[in-house]
This record gives C-alpha cells, sequence and structure tokens, in this order.
C-alpha cells in the first residue's frame, strides 16, 4: 500500500511529465519583446516612407488609397513586412535555442516538429488569400487578414506552447476582425496588434518563465 | 468500508509505468529513445516497464525504419488510456478521502 505522501509525489510527477513530453518550453518571452519593437520601427518606417510619396489629399483613415495612387510604396512595404518577419522569427529561433541550452534541452523535437507544421498551415493559408486580395487591388484586407490568420496560426500551435500564446491568438484575431471595419487604419491596428501586441505578451512570457 | 486500494491499478502503481503512459495520453506517439532521455533512465529498464506495458495491451508498439534503421513507436491504446484515467481517479480519491 502506498502512502497518500507517495500518491501525490505520483501524481504531480505524472503531470510534470505530461506537460514536458508535449510542451515546447523554451520558446524565449524575451524574443517576443524584441518582434513588437521590430514591428514598432518598421510600422514608423512605413509611416514616414508613406508620408514622404506626398499624395495629395492624404491623410490617415485611408492608408490603403495612398497605394493605390503610389503603386511603388505598395512593394516597398511588402519589403519592410517581411524583413520584419524574417528578422522576428530569427530573433525568436536563437534566442529560444539559448534558453533550451540553458535548460539543457534540444532546440528540435517532436514538439517543435508539431508547432512547426500547426503554424505554417494557417499562416500560408492567409498568405495566400491576401495576396489574392492584393491582386485585384483590394489593400484594405492585408491588415486584418495578416491579424487574423496570424491569430488562427498561434491557436493552432499553442497546445504545445505556454497558455499566453492562446491568449494572444485571441488578441489578434479580435484586433483584426475590429480592424476590418475600419478600413484605412491597417497601419495602426498592424503595430498594435504586432508591435503592442508582443511586447505586452512577450513582457509577461518572460518574466513567468525566462527567469 | 471498500477498500479504497480496490481501484488501483497494479501495472500502473509503478511511477515510471505511470509517467509513459501519461506521456503516451499527452501525445500522438513517442519513440523509445525520447521517452528514454525524458525519464532519464536506462535502455534496460525502460524495456523491461515498456514490455510489461505492451503485455497488458495499454500500449501499441509501432515499428518502421527511418533511413533504413530501425524505428519503434509506441502509441496508447483505448484500454491503456481508460485504465489511466481510472487509476488516476482512484488516487484522487485517497487523497480526497484522508484530507476529511
Amino acid at each position: 500500500m502506498k502512502s497518500q505522501q507517495e500518491i501525490t509525489d505520483d501524481l504531480a510527477s505524472v503531470r510534470s511529465m505530461m506537460e514536458k513530453s508535449s510542451k515546447f518550453l523554451s520558446l524565449s518571452g524575451l524574443s517576443g519583446i524584441l518582434a513588437g519593437v521590430y514591428a514598432l520601427a518598421g510600422s514608423a518606417f512605413a509611416y514616414f516612407l508613406s508620408m514622404s510619396m506626398r499624395v495629395p489629399n492624404y491623410r490617415t483613415g485611408s492608408d490603403y488609397h495612398i497605394i493605390r495612387k503610389a503603386p511603388d510604396l505598395l512593394w516597398q512595404l511588402v519589403v519592410i513586412a517581411l524583413g520584419v518577419f524574417v528578422i522576428s522569427i530569427a530573433t525568436g529561433i536563437i534566442l529560444s535555442s539559448r534558453k533550451a541550452q540553458k535548460q539543457g534541452q534540444t532546440l528540435w523535437n517532436t514538439s517543435t516538429y508539431r508547432i512547426i507544421v500547426n503554424l505554417i498551415i494557417p499562416l500560408a493559408t492567409g498568405g495566400i488569400v491576401i495576396v489574392t486580395q492584393i491582386v485585384y487591388g483590394n489593400f484594405e484586407f492585408v491588415a486584418p487578414g495578416c491579424l487574423v490568420f496570424y491569430g488562427l496560426a498561434l491557436i493552432a500551435a499553442s497546445p504545445n506552447l505556454y497558455e499566453e500564446v492562446r491568449y494572444l491568438g485571441y488578441s489578434e484575431i479580435i484586433l483584426g476582425i475590429v480592424c476590418g471595419f475600419l478600413p484605412g487604419y491597417g497601419l495602426f491596428f498592424w503595430a498594435a496588434g504586432f508591435g503592442i501586441f508582443h511586447i505586452f505578451y512577450g513582457a509577461i512570457m518572460f518574466r513567468k518563465y525566462d527567469r | 468500508m471498500k477498500n479504497p486500494f480496490e481501484n488501483f491499478d497494479k501495472i500502473l502503481e509503478h511511477r515510471m509505468r505511470l509517467q509513459i503512459v501519461g506521456i503516451l495520453v499527452a501525445n500522438e506517439s513517442y519513440d523509445f529513445n525520447t521517452l528514454k532521455e525524458l525519464l532519464q533512465t536506462t535502455d534496460g529498464n525502460l524495456a523491461t516497464h515498456i514490455k510489461a506495458l505492451e503485455k497488458e495491451k495499454y500500449i501499441i508498439v509501432q515499428k518502421s525504419f527511418v533511413d533504413r534503421k530501425p524505428n519503434t513507436r509506441y502509441k496508447i491504446s483505448e484500454r491503456g488510456r481508460s485504465a489511466f484515467r481510472k487509476h488516476l481517479d482512484a488516487m484522487e480519491e485517497i487523497i480526497k478521502n484522508q484530507k476529511r
């Protein structure tokens, strides 16, 4: 017969094993904060670039009109967005692999593999849908589309990650839907979703898990 | 009063076997080496426990080849899943009863 203490220990050990075996616990909170900072810098750059186009009658609240008037801007904005995306992913991989090393874990395991598959499906779908809309000149769709599909990707990947990732996913979807009703403020919503939200949730994760 | 340990699963009473089943409940499948790393145990020890679980049909063994190397993966069976649930319930029951 087992003592109560032994049973309590058994329960605690099986719980920690189930979590350890299915979750990628090396995701760096700091990389979330940095991704937010890159996104804010990219948004500010995009804003000043749009202003420098000197399109007559341009005002905030109709930011997609400017792309119709200055077609070159489209590609410059795409380059900025992809640049922010690539640097953020690279930062995430570098900082998470360092954290994994510190924890005596490996970066690549079955959980990471599942996270990547779960992220790629909604992200690639969203990317293709957004491109189809750009082709037809529906620039209003870009910012809400990015936010909603990114949110879906985070929720899809969240079973193998910290629970904060799921809340970030919900937040992005809600923000994206609101953004869909306010065309013309896309850049501001983009900056809020990819900048401020990342810094906010990154900071929570940093405080909770990085130290 | 009935014996509170009567619902205890003899096979899952051993902590490592309980952990193995827990890991397989939480994941679609797991391979031998990753399991060994996670549980920080030896080949022989893990193999013994896995054999016991296999004999009881709590887990399903899938043998395949990856790059011509044998790769063995384990999955939870429905029998194993329900045994795990029942055993956890029994453990919970004991803790609850003793708190009163």
